[in-house]
């Protein structure tokens, strides 16, 4: 083997780099938003609280922030709803068109936001259902269950299909089989989609500033604070924003991989 | 032999209405929509030639399409470039523990708001910002990053590092490691292994991750706009411009369908390629 040790130190010198750069703008948004001076910059002028104090004062921001809870809890609960059923569905059922009703389910997510938030804006509209803040719901609904979808499918596809037969054969309706077996079975898994959709909501800029009329949501500020002058108040809001999402991002992984090491576990203790 | 029953529709009806009626149905909408014409500020259903007629009659449409394909091709490829070794290192170089807190980290950021992190770039970016100050110690620059090419790219690069990487290490971990060992043994030096064994071996992953890289730079608005101060514009910023500013939705529909035609297009070719059997 000629193996290099510099070269290899290099590579992961390179991977810290790489780090560095992707939670660089995060640091720097959690580090700014305490500092006192208007227009960021370095050195660094003395602590201070007054950013988050203007963002408490905005009456837009509270109401954002209200918008965005009412949009992310909605959005995840039936996202992840839907997403459990047609990940039960791909993993029990063979039919007829079953790659159409795949990619119907699992494609929003590569459509650019743009042009999914024009055609929502523009049908949504013509139905009478746009600028309020259901039809931002709707919307995040579209965008969140093809990731429900394919966390739950995923811990199916750990699942031995006969577990479920077994229910079926000790007198079981399909029902009480789903909600006693299948359910309890895929539990981490609809945590974390649960919590992972909730985190692609709360993060929705794009489509929410279409469709969202006059209830903005946080994002939706956020783009709002963009477009006007260099305000430090945008790191406070991302501050609490990037808190909010990581630990909900965190949540998800930490369910799914505590369970996965534990695979060869899981039908016995389901079998009750 | 199995029969429709009312347990599997109830399950599997509810998300197929849904993307049908709120996914497939706007998106079939658009294209009727560019045939409406607009009269007195309002939209009247119509079928009428007009908007497309007027869009592909504009240099400025052609140049923005011409200059958001090379943006996003050129991100592909650079983002590509530049995630590969970390990729590599992440996928060789670290212990089991190590690779899979990397994975752990990188899943982060992709979930993680894009727009505040654009916000923040500004301040690295700036005349007076953190990278000039930096520089300045050094006695270089001010340099002007913002509101140019190398901004949007820093931008593209926030936006698709991390999905990039990710696909990258999954390819990478299912390399079979006994052909990088035949390749040592029969003394083939450490770059070709990595050009001629591994790259090959990884290809789908590698391109299917350009692929999302297209796919996410060529719709982005944020960084062309706020890094790459929005002129000449791009595709998707036209569109916010356009739908945003008075009623000329049928417009930015024509917009919307060429972009949406553009990358079915690349993402079958790509797809094709990363597929097509080795010569």
């Amino acid at each position: 083997m000629n193996r290099n040790r510099l070269i290899d130190w290099g590579l992961r010198a390179y991977v810290v780099l790489a780090f560095a750069f992707v939670f660089a703008p995060i640091a720097a948004s959690f580090v700014f938003s305490f500092n006192v001076d208007r227009f960021p910059s370095l050195p660094l002028g003395g602590f201070s609280l007054r950013w988050y104090e203007a963002i408490a004062e905005d009456p837009l921001v509270w109401e954002g922030l209200r918008n965005t809870m009412v949009v992310g809890i909605c959005a995840s609960v039936i996202s992840t709803t839907l997403g459990f059923a047609a990940a039960y569905t791909d993993f029990r059922y063979r039919f007829f068109g079953k790659p159409v009703y795949l990619a119907l389910a699992l494609l929003p997510p590569t459509i650019p936001v743009v042009i999914m938030g024009l055609a929502m804006l523009a049908f949504l509209s013509r139905v009478n259902l746009s600028g309020e803040i259901h039809s931002v719901i709707i919307s995040h609904v579209v965008m969140c269950s093809p990731f429900a979808m394919a966390i739950i499918r995923l811990r199916l596809s750990q699942m031995d299909p006969s577990l479920e037969a077994a229910a079926w054969n000790l007198g079981a309706g399909e029902w009480r089989a789903l909600f006693h077996v299948i359910v309890p079975f895929a539990r981490p898994a609809i945590l974390a989609a649960l919590f992972i959709t909730m985190a692609v909501s709360f993060d929705e800029f794009a489509v929410a500033w279409f469709v969202s009329g006059l209830n903005e949501t946080l994002p939706v500020r956020v783009l709002g604070f963009l477009q006007g002058q260099v305000s430090p108040r945008i790191n406070a809001i991302g501050t609490i924003v990037f808190l909010t999402t990581m630990t909900l991002v965190i949540l998800a992984q930490v369910l799914l991989m505590r369970r996965l090491g534990r695979v060869e576990e899981m039908p016995r203790t389901d079998e009750a | 032999m199995k029969k429709v029953t009312i347990f599997g529709l109830s399950l599997s009806l509810p998300l197929l209405v849904w993307q049908l009626l709120f996914f497939a149905f706007p998106l079939v909408f658009l294209v009727a929509l560019s045939f409406w014409v607009v009269e007195n500020y309002r939209m009247v259903p119509d079928f009428d030639s007009v908007n497309w007629t007027k869009m592909f009659s504009r240099g400025v449409f052609w140049d923005t399409y011409l200059r958001t394909l090379a943006l996003a091709a050129g991100a592909s490829v650079l983002v590509s470039i530049l995630a590969f070794p970390c990729s590599y290192g992440i996928a060789f170089k670290l212990s089991a523990n190590l690779r899979r807190l990397a994975i752990f980290l990188m899943v982060i950021p992709f979930f993680t708001s894009y727009l505040v992190r654009v916000y923040s770039w500004q301040i690295f970016l700036s005349d007076n910002g953190i990278l000039n100050a930096a520089f300045g110690l050094v006695g270089a620059g001010p340099y002007t990053m913002l509101n140019t090419d190398f901004g949007t790219m820093t931008g593209y690069l926030t936006l698709c590092l991390p999905l990039v990487v990710l696909l990258q290490v999954f390819s990478l971990m299912f390399v079979d490691r006994t052909l990088i060992e035949a390749a040592h043994n029969l003394r083939c030096g450490r770059l070709r292994t990595v050009f001629l064994v591994i790259i090959p071996s990884a290809r789908v992953g590698i391109v299917i991750a350009a692929l999302f890289c297209f796919i996410l730079t060529f719709g982005d608005f944020v960084s062309p706009l706020y890094l790459g101060g929005g002129k000449p514009p791009t595709l998707s910023i036209m569109i916010t411009d356009t739908t945003k500013a008075g009623q000329q939705w049928p417009r930015a529909a024509v917009i919307a369908i060429v972009m949406i035609a553009t990358l079915l297009a690349v993402a079958f070719s790509a797809i094709g390629y990363a597929y097509r059997k080795r010569a």
